[in-house]
């Protein structure tokens, strides 16, 4: 059976595409802005490349596999980017202690955690403050586990790691979380 | 075999952390409810961290309903740019 080869017709992509290109940076990026950019460089490089266009995928699915190696230039960006944020640590990493909790940081009991109801905009504020205070990759990772709900495998494939850098992100990311909550909210 | 049981509290909370996601597998399940029979700190770390996981939840609830559109603005010029593009 013959099919139809599909051919590009960029008058139309942003009508068709662009809230969906934005929509999926967006989720990825946590950043209108950024989102926006790497959009626009979407569609130059399809402008660019459009040549190479084979028509064996939709439209979509080739703006969508540009977009996707925009967005893991981006991820390695930050990682590669000096003078990140800094991971507190919440575990000694060698000695006798090794892997027990640093004193500072071991978890104190929340005293009014049953008077702070779940349902509150200022709690939602200080939980956006405190991702926002970990560093690039740690915020990105969390938010794509844990906001967007992405399988791991689906994260690893995308920011190019392995299943054991993602917990150990994941862990570091919460346990950091915790501590900023408990010194900002429940305990405040 | 009981050295293979023995985790570190690092190592407890880690696994503590993938079973929020239910994602811990059923030997590091036991590792962990044996390590919570000497460790106070990390029973009160799982207890903590089920709470903060319904707080991720109503955020994570809170975000997936919203879809993020381009606007108007923005997409004319990003129409305008795609038609001066010259290659």
């Amino acid at each position: 059976m013959l099919q139809e080869k599909i051919t590009l017709n960029p008058n139309k992509w942003i009508d068709n595409y662009a809230d969906y290109l934005f929509n999926y940076a967006v989720v990825r990026v946590n950043d209108g802005d950024l989102a926006k950019d790497l959009v626009q460089e979407t569609f130059f490089a399809g402008l660019k490349s459009g040549k190479n266009f084979q028509g064996k995928a939709s439209e979509r699915t080739w703006l969508i596999s540009i977009l996707k190696r925009k967005v893991i230039d981006h991820y390695r960006k930050i990682n590669s980017k000096k003078g990140q944020a800094e991971v507190r640590m919440s575990f000694y990493d060698d000695g006798e202690n090794e892997g027990s909790w640093i004193e500072e940081r071991v978890p104190q009991s929340w005293d009014n955690a049953s008077e702070k109801a779940i349902e509150n905009q200022e709690l939602k504020t200080q939980l956006d403050i405190c991702i926002d205070n970990l560093p690039e990759k740690y915020a990105l990772v969390f938010r794509m586990k844990t906001i967007q709900e992405f399988e791991t495998e689906e994260i690893c494939k995308e920011l190019g790691i392995t299943s054991s850098n993602l917990w150990v992100i994941i862990h570091r990311a919460r346990t950091q979380l915790r501590k900023c909550m408990e010194d900002n909210w429940f305990n405040n | 075999m009981f050295k293979k049981l023995h985790i570190t509290c690092n190592e407890a909370t880690t696994i503590c952390d993938k079973s929020q996601y239910k994602e811990a597998s059923f030997f590091e399940k036991i590792k962990l409810n044996l390590h919570f029979l000497g460790c106070k700190i990390c029973r009160l770390y799982t207890n903590q961290n089920k709470r903060m996981s319904d707080l991720f939840k109503a955020k994570s609830l809170a975000c997936k309903g919203k879809i993020n559109h381009l606007s108007e603005i923005d997409k004319e010029v990003l129409k305008k740019q795609i038609k001066e593009f010259k290659v």
